[in-house]
């Protein structure tokens, strides 16, 4: 255990140090608020001009259901290419992954340490983009002292569910050219159509309501925009769970998303090392 | 005869010289980047569930608008029935802009992380050295790069496409199929310009290149109008037209523009919100490509000199 731990706190450090130390301090903080807000005004210059052309009268409710979950997407975006896209980077880019890899460590948990600093980047770009949504667009958000419990055992179980579908990703990564930005793009974009996070579930045909309701991202978004914000007048498709049913799910899901991360790393790793691709580049 | 060691300076020696650099670079992107088809599911399948995700949202608020109008018990028959044929009308203008905004979000995103930041990649892995010795203008070789990249995007952008209108049945109408093409191959030529351009300014910053790559994806998609028309940004009062203005310097913004009043006619400019009639656009198109080239040009030989003189030509991770 004392080792696993020691790996991931350097692993966090070097997550950290490659992420941060390009700049100064005062240009990260910029970098890492801009991305985020500039996401979250394409969806208020998509508002605005449904307001504009559309209907005059506005429709606030689904406009705070929108800019909720497009704020906790960022998780999504940030914890997936945060896990996956270490393999590729260390494989590809620096070329070191062969000295980490024969190292005595776990690779599992470096790649959930190099994964750390994405998180706490994250967590700070959520933060901003919903107190901005609050302040100035006008954003619905309601949280209740007693909910903060939840709130926040329902995030730490998102973010468990997050992380072992990236490091799924990342065991595929071991056998696959270097594809890291259509994974980045492409593979949130299966959460954005299929989870409810922009639009209500009601909105995609039958297959695609189930295919969202198969997946326990779906159920966070839920949980999170319902304790958020509570009075938000959308049906989301969800409404026959309660919140600790939910919560449950999540619990569940964050169990047997772990157990096929480990399983798919491994035999990621196992048939990488048999086709001798551990280390290989792809220079196109 | 003449030693291999004399510098030939002939015309007609140094055009076939660079033109065989150019389809030298473009094959690996064109033959090469094929020889691996998972390309085409990371490519092509994958961008289109983001490009999903947008267009249901302008679904959803059509959706909700229309419940409304029929919940409205003021309006007669015939007033609700125009009132939804509006909706319907928007809704598709919507999707359309979507689509089209997706296409050139693929064209955006090989500009930066293809065009850009290439160079800079290849001094990463020691190609760039090579390129430096080898006899052909430095252009060329980005000329060819460009040509490979414009080629292997295609297949992305014709799949979201097709996928617009095969999907979610956006119906296009095009009225002047000419004008369309030149709009089009102008503002590819216009932003490949720029990416070229770009390319030796990311040699000079090094590794910040990466994050300025990364932090020109969602901020410009935003500044460009890709998911929603840009004349929006006039809507707000104060900063929008000024960054309306500014993503205007991103040839995108006007091609994506003139695109959309090509391919949607003229009873959808209530949804589309055009900037300027199209031939103003494609003017300013066409003097942005040029400027954008010319400045390719003088940027990469003063970078070239630079970095040799510093001596930073082959070091990596700097």
């Amino acid at each position: 255990m004392n080792t696993y731990w020691r790996t991931f706190k350097v692993a966090a450090w070097l997550g950290w140090e490659m992420d941060s130390n390009w700049t100064e301090p005062w240009l990260f903080v910029i970098y890492s608020i801009v991305k985020p807000v500039a996401g979250a005004f394409i969806l208020v210059l998509m508002y605005v001009v449904f307001v504009a052309i559309g209907r005059p009268q506005g429709d606030q409710a689904i406009f705070s259901y929108l800019y909720i979950g497009n704020s906790f997407f960022i998780f999504v975006a940030s914890v997936l290419f945060g896990t996956f896209q270490v393999i590729q980077s260390d494989r590809e880019w620096y070329q070191t992954i062969r000295y980490v890899y024969i190292s005595p460590i776990s690779y599992y948990v470096y790649i959930l340490g190099r994964a750390a600093s994405k998180i706490a980047v994250a967590t700070f770009a959520v933060a901003i983009t919903l107190l901005f949504g609050v302040f100035f667009l006008g954003v619905e958000i309601h949280l209740r002292w007693e909910a903060i419990p939840m709130f926040l055992a329902a995030t730490a179980l998102g973010l468990s569910v997050l992380l072992a579908i990236g490091i799924c990703l990342g065991g595929i990564s071991f056998l696959t050219a270097k594809h890291t930005h259509g994974l980045a793009e492409g593979i949130p974009g299966i959460f954005y159509v299929f989870c409810g996070v922009l639009f209500p579930l009601s909105v995609l045909p039958a297959w695609g309501r189930a295919v969202g309701q198969g997946i326990p991202l779906t159920y966070w978004f839920d949980i999170t925009r319902r304790l958020l914000a509570p009075s938000l007048n959308v049906d989301s498709t969800l409404v026959g769970y309660d919140d600790l049913t939910i919560l449950a799910l999540l619990v569940v899901s964050s169990i047997a998303f772990f157990a096929l991360s480990v399983a798919i790393f491994k035999a990621g790793e196992y048939f990488a090392r048999k086709a001798g691709k551990i280390d290989m580049t792809t220079s196109y | 005869m003449k030693p291999a060691t004399v510098r030939r300076t002939d015309f007609r020696y140094r055009l076939g010289l660079n033109l065989r650099a150019v389809v030298g670079r473009s094959y690996p992107r064109i033959i090469g980047a094929n020889r691996e088809p998972s390309w085409i599911f990371f490519e092509a399948f994958l961008p289109l569930l983001g490009i999903a995700a947008y267009v249901f949202i302008y679904q959803s608020f059509g959706t909700r608008t229309i419940a409304a109008i029929v919940a409205d018990g003021s309006l007669t028959q015939a007033q609700r029935d125009a009132a939804i044929a509006g909706a319907r009308l928007w809704v598709n203008a919507l999707v359309a802009t979507v689509v089209l905004g997706g296409t050139m979000v693929a064209f955006w995103l090989n500009v930066l992380w293809s065009m850009a930041s290439q160079l800079y990649w290849e001094k990463e892995i020691g190609n760039l050295q090579l390129y430096m010795m080898a006899p052909m203008n430095r252009m060329a070789l980005l000329g060819g790069m460009a040509v490979g990249g414009m080629f292997m995007t295609s297949v992305r952008a014709l799949s979201t496409l097709a996928a617009g209108v095969i999907v979610f049945g956006v119906v296009f109408q095009v009225a002047d199929p000419l004008v369309l093409i030149a709009v089009f191959f102008v503002t590819l030529v216009a932003l490949y310009g720029m990416g070229m351009m770009f390319a030796s300014l990311y040699l000079l910053w090094g590794r910040e290149a990466w994050n300025l790559s990364a932090l020109m994806e969602e901020p410009i998609f935003f500044s460009s109008g890709m998911y929603f028309p840009v004349g929006g940004l006039f809507k707000i009062p104060g900063w929008g037209p000024a960054v309306a203005l500014a993503g205007s310097l991103v040839p995108a913004t006007l091609g994506l523009d003139a695109l959309r009043q090509l391919t949607l006619g003229p009873a959808s400019n209530s949804a589309i919100l055009p900037l300027a009639p199209v031939s103003t656009e494609l003017a300013v198109l066409l003097a942005l490509a040029v400027v954008f080239l010319v400045l390719a040009r003088y940027s990469l030989a003063y970078l070239e000199i630079l970095a040799k003189r510093e001596g930073k030509l082959t070091s990596r991770h700097q």
